[in-house]
């Protein structure tokens, strides 16, 4: 009886977490990149705190933006040094549960908040350009949680989008999300284009399950973390798959350097609701070229700096000195990596 | 045969697209009509209306409704804004703030004399604030607690009961002698009249399609006669009724009336909004005579300036100088037709 209900409860738990499972990845034989965390980097104004730090990106000032859960979710931005410098959108109404920021070559400011089902798109001084979504209006009453089945995926609504990017055309591409399973494409005047993917999870190539993080390389590409399948995806401009990266562990989200020289970073996450051990072979991010040869690896678990708790976005505008978001140490860090060269360690 | 096959076509094709050959107007839309200060911020606009000074009212969804935990029953608040511009778009005050009326802004307006008239489609009520900004008389009230989960408020099964009580409201308006007409709305679909101190006259119309009857009462607006336009979105039309509700007629050719305007001339502006799930068809606003006919449209719906996001509100005092308010732009555009 005592086994039943010990099975029971594993299933139970397995049953209520499976998003937050770690892997291990089966990438053998890659070198370390040796990296610091610069100590207290952000500098907060007295009174303010961050919360979850899901999201962060750099402009081209080198302005670090940082979209997080405090007790409403809030945008903060900091200058090069990490000195405060403002609050953007304060009780801005596409502000809810905060899951990705990310700065567009012209500089302006995207968020991509869970909570509303809004994307916002910010001008570099925080006026509201553009929305992309709706939030399910308040009028309506409490929404269960969860709403039950999802619905058929709509050209304009999202359900818990998680990230955008765009291709150097200005096309916007959306990540949606937790709830469905999709990436979207719009023209640079919000219409939309194609959408891979539906609002069912699905594991074939073009499918996704939990598609959470995205960038889009400068040959157009769109690169995505699609979590719960464990692997990236590489999609053509139309959203026509390329191909996988599995070995990786799970696909949790990811950055692209620019420049002529790109590199992707890659990070197998490192959640808790796990079990002891875990720690030793998970939370490390991966360095790799755009053909997917993996150059190096740095980073693992830890509640204190310079280990990670958990990364949730990357920041690679310098491919040396990569700006992590974590959520459940609440914290931002700069890290100051070691050059590297794919001939000093190749492996795929 | 084939030529009536064509004809039909033909028939049917005008019978789905309203007025595709009626007279594009030129417009321009004013850039940074309004200035924001910093940390405010517009959500989506409900409502948009002038004073006779040219000030201009938004009344907007700024978000967090907040529902307590801790409690004998869950409280809700907040949610919604009152802001006043001056004409050049310079921000003057914000009105009613934290007020316990204000969760999911419906529309606002300006009467005759000034007062500023909010309706608020979650609170279930009608606020009349005075110039000075002072609450001057109340229409509906707030439920006093919320259920959880979600159900529909007790006052709304949309069979048309005459009641003071709203469910889901959209609008006002006021004829000559000061009679206050509610469009209520979307939980109900009817209209109700008091008179100008608030006493409970009337109230016509219940859900349904047949002629009185309506989806959702979106936008209600009164001609310099006393007769009340009604925009039965739902149903794809903009019903006309006498002051005491009698029906006189019914424009179909406007697609889904959601807001509604009538000039000092007696110019009827009707938009045909489109859903916030979808921005490739519909959305343009049609200019009217009192009697149906089109004279012209202008916009699109979309995400650029001169396009429109879920029109919710016109408000048309400058006979050719419009302020809409838009639900999926989370904007409010400055018009000047040409």
């Amino acid at each position: 009886m005592k086994r039943i209900l010990t099975s029971s409860l594993i299933l139970a738990m397995l049953a209520a977490a499976p998003a937050l499972a770690q892997r291990k990845a089966t990438i053998e034989n890659v070198r370390d990149i040796p990296y610091s965390s610069v100590p207290n980097f952000l500098k907060l104004p007295p009174g303010e705190y961050l919360g979850e730090s899901v999201a962060v990106a750099t402009n081209s000032k080198g302005h670090v933006f940082v979209y997080h859960r405090s007790a409403t979710t809030r945008l903060f931005e900091f200058d090069q040094a990490g000195n405060f410098v403002k609050e953007i959108g304060s009780g801005y109404y596409g502000f809810e549960f905060a899951h990705s920021v990310r700065v567009d070559k012209d500089d302006n400011i995207w968020t991509v908040d869970e909570g509303t089902n809004v994307i916002t798109k910010f001008s570099p001084d925080g006026k509201v350009l553009m929305v992309l979504g709706r939030r399910p209006p308040a009028v309506l009453g409490v929404q269960a949680a969860p709403p039950g089945p999802n619905q058929p995926s709509q050209k304009y609504i999202f359900c818990r989008p998680t990230d955008v990017g765009w291709d150097p055309q200005g096309n916007i591409f959306v990540s949606d999300g937790y709830c469905n399973n999709r990436v979207v494409k719009y023209d640079k005047n919000g219409r939309f284009l194609a959408q891979a993917g539906s609002e069912k999870a699905g594991s074939a190539m073009g499918e996704f399950n939990l598609p959470h993080g995205l960038q889009v390389d400068e040959q157009g590409n769109v690169w995505v973390a699609d979590r719960s399948n464990n692997r990236y995806q590489v999609l053509d401009n139309n959203l026509k798959p390329l191909r996988e990266m599995t070995n990786l562990g799970v696909g949790w989200t990811l950055c692209i350097s620019p420049g002529p020289h790109q590199y992707a970073f890659l990070s197998n996450s490192n959640p808790n609701g796990n079990m002891p051990g875990t720690w030793d072979n998970t939370g490390e991010i991966y360095k790799a070229e755009l053909d997917g040869t993996v150059i190096g690896k740095f980073g693992h678990p830890g509640k204190l700096p310079p280990g990670f708790q958990v990364v949730h976005m990357m920041d690679c505008r310098n491919p040396n000195g990569i700006i992590v978001g974590e959520i459940e140490s609440w914290r931002v860090q700069k890290l100051i990596l070691q050059p590297i060269t794919a001939q000093a360690g190749g492996a795929r | 045969m084939k030529h009536l096959i064509q004809a039909l076509l033909t028939a049917t094709f005008i019978a789905a697209t309203p007025a595709i050959a009626q007279t594009e107007i030129p417009f321009d839309s004013v850039p940074n009509a309004l200035q924001l200060p910093a940390g405010i911020y517009l959500g989506e606009v409900g409502g948009v209306a002038t004073n006779s000074r040219g000030d201009i009212f938004v009344y907007t969804r700024t978000g967090h409704p907040t529902i307590t935990t801790g409690t004998a029953r869950p409280f809700a608040h907040g949610g919604s804004r009152l802001f006043q511009f001056d004409r050049t778009g310079k921000f003057v005050r914000e009105i009613g703030k934290d007020s316990y009326g204000f969760m999911f802004a419906a529309q606002v307006r300006v009467d005759p004399s000034d007062n500023i008239w909010v309706v608020d489609q979650m609170s279930n009520m009608v606020i009349k604030f005075d110039p000075q900004g002072r609450v001057a008389l109340l229409l509906g009230r707030k439920a006093e607690s919320v259920p959880v989960p979600a159900r529909p408020a007790a006052a709304g099964d949309g069979a048309g009961q005459p009641t003071d009580l709203f469910d889901r409201p959209t609008d006002v308006a006021w004829d000559a002698a000061g009679n206050i007409y509610v469009a209520d709305g979307v939980g109900n679909a009817r209209i109700a009249k008091f008179d100008k101190d608030g006493k409970f006259v009337k109230s016509w119309g219940k859900k349904g399609t047949a002629t009185g009857e309506f989806a959702n009462v979106r936008s209600i607006v009164l001609d310099a006669q006393g007769n009340v336009y009604a925009a039965d979105g739902g149903n794809k039309r903009v019903q006309v009724f006498d002051s005491d509700g009698n029906f006189k007629t019914a424009f179909t050719n406007v697609g889904n009336a959601q807001a509604l305007c009538i000039t000092k001339k007696q110019v009827l502006y009707v938009s045909n909004s489109n859903p916030p799930e979808d921005i490739d068809h519909d959305g343009e606003i049609y200019r009217m005579g009192l009697d149906g006919t089109i004279t012209g449209r202008f916009g699109r719906a979309g995400k650029l300036p001169k396009e429109f996001g879920t029109v919710n509100a016109i408000d048309c005092r400058g006979e050719n100088t419009l302020y809409v308010g838009e639900v999926g732009n989370l904007r409010v555009q400055k018009l000047v037709l040409h």
